[in-house]
């Protein structure tokens, strides 16, 4: 089996682009990927995307150019574009194929995500009865998680002040200004103990990666980044999800727990061997969580890690180098493939401003979302 | 006629006993509430009126729609939303009323009540919800 590396990498970027719309970011992120491949939209053999709320990926060839290839649409909440990743991986795995792309694009209305209970199978009641809002299932989850592993609230915060104080460092993040620990702490509540410094919102961007065979990355000649594995995973039995009337009283594992452990055991590493990991920060709580889950550190280290600066982008296992979705927002669709995006400069080192430093070889994404999917990538140079 | 609760089913009669819940009759799995759609495999159950606080979140912004509560940014009363763990059965989430959020705890011991959707609506228009309240 070929090993499949990334050989281009295209962003819009993140937040809000008045007059342009999703597909078009889409597009654009398509363009700017095509250019820094050195390559033309006729070398694509084949293309999965997706969004949530923009519109079918595949619609993009009437503005990329009608070359007739096989574009496929991939839909799969959070994880669209971890899913789109890894399909293209396959498809060049499988041999099929030499180079493709993977593109995921979103738009969303301003404000929390509104959802229908029928939509997920819930009475109407639930609803009508001030319950169907994502932003409480955050708030309860990380509620429990801090009192279960002694974790205090300002480890939240500190979580926040970092993403800031990252995404002010990256050109395609969109909250692009410090906030101090206190300011932080002291915002208005949105759902306790979550403020409203601690909740990435719903937002616009676009992500296109080009892949390519071992042989024809060589050819190209730019700098070899392997994709070492790319694993998709749904929820165990017993985990904590979004819209949950009810849950089990005996608690289980989670999806990230089952991806991050695949994903370690096909690329042949351990924790210890990543050297920057972007990680799903939905809220500041979930960047904790995560921490633990994907086995970097023990639950209940987290404040301590934090205290000690050990996820800066100078420290020991750098973090969300980009400032995350908490500065980056979140469209559904392009989400986790900005992670991959932020991990292909890190590991060429172009990252500028917010390189990581002391050249590093290793990296790991990580999404979880809705209704309880999770996808991992491992990029090694 | 006087105050009705939100929904039939959710209830086990008309004072609001205790909330129906779902057991799965092949694997014991007791969940909640009843599913919307009727299946051979699951019968209602009545939920246990008592159990403790697993965790709980404060709503702080009137939500937007489909909720059907008073929703004026003036004068919006925050809610607490728990997850309250059914001995043997199942959690469920609730609000809880007659507690300050400030005083909720991790662990607290809390009953079955039903408290009114908008507690301004008049008193024969009132529809009700399912809370839980400290012992």
């Amino acid at each position: 089996m070929s090993d499949v590396c990334i050989v281009g990498a295209g962003i819009h970027p993140f937040g809000r682009t008045e007059g342009r719309d999703g597909m078009d970011q889409g597009v654009f992120a398509v363009r700017q990927a095509l250019a820094d491949t050195g390559i033309k939209w006729e070398d694509i053999e084949f293309a999965f995307g997706g969004s949530a709320a923009s519109g079918a990926a595949d619609t993009m060839v009437s503005k990329l150019g009608l070359t007739g290839i096989q574009f496929i649409n991939v839909s799969n909440g959070c994880a669209t574009g971890g899913s789109a990743l890894n399909a293209a991986a396959s498809a060049i795995k499988s041999g099929e194929y030499e180079m493709g792309m993977a593109v995921g694009f979103d738009k969303h209305p301003r404000g929390a995500f509104n959802a229908d209970p029928a939509a997920y199978g819930l009475p109407n009641w639930y609803g009508e009865a001030g319950y169907m809002l994502t932003t409480q299932f955050f708030g309860a989850k990380i509620m429990r998680y801090l009192h279960e592993n002694g974790l205090s609230t300002e480890a939240l915060g500190r979580v926040s002040e970092k993403a800031f104080r990252n995404g002010a460092k990256t050109d395609h993040a969109w909250r692009r200004s410090e906030v101090d620990l206190e300011t932080i702490m002291n915002a208005p509540m949105i759902s306790d103990p979550l403020n409203k410094y601690m909740f990435c919102s719903p937002a616009e961007g676009a992500v296109a990666l080009i892949l390519a065979s071992e042989k024809k990355a060589k050819e190209l000649g730019g700098p070899m980044i392997r994709l070492k594995t790319s694993v998709m995973r749904t929820r165990p039995p017993g985990s904590f999800e979004v819209f949950a009337a009810s849950i089990d009283n005996e608690r289980g594992g989670t999806a990230t727990e089952l991806a991050a452990k695949a994903a370690f055991e096909q690329a042949g590493m351990g924790p210890e061997d990543i050297d920057v990991a972007q990680l799903q920060d939905t809220e500041a709580g979930a960047e904790i969580m995560h921490m633990a889950e994907n086995g970097f550190c023990a639950h209940g280290d987290q404040e301590k890690w934090l205290i000690e600066g050990r996820t800066e982008i100078n420290g020991a296992l750098p973090v969300n180098t980009d400032g995350g979705c908490l500065a980056c927002g979140e469209p559904i669709g392009a989400s986790g493939l900005r992670q991959v995006y932020e991990n292909v400069i890190q590991l060429r080192g172009t990252a500028g401003e917010h390189q990581v430093p002391g050249d590093p070889k290793t990296a790991y994404t990580q999404v979880y979302g809705a209704p309880g999917v999770a996808a991992v990538t491992i990029l090694q140079r | 006629m006087g105050a009705q609760p939100i929904a039939d089913n959710l209830f086990t009669d008309d004072n609001m006993t205790a909330l129906i819940g779902a057991r799965n009759k092949q694997t014991g799995h007791i969940f909640f509430p009843l599913p919307l759609t009727e299946n051979d495999d699951i019968e209602p159950i009545a939920l246990a009126t008592r159990g403790t606080v697993w965790t709980y979140t404060v709503q702080r912004f009137p939500p937007k729609t489909p909720y059907a509560g008073p929703a004026d940014p003036m004068n919006f009363k925050p809610y607490v939303v728990a997850y309250v763990s059914l001995p043997g059965q199942t959690m469920v989430e609730s609000r809880l009323t007659g507690v300050e959020p400030e005083d909720v705890k991790i662990g607290m011991e809390v009953e079955l009540t039903a408290i009114p959707l908008d507690p301004d609506a008049p008193a024969d228009e009132q529809v009700m919800i399912h809370a839980f309240q400290p012992v």
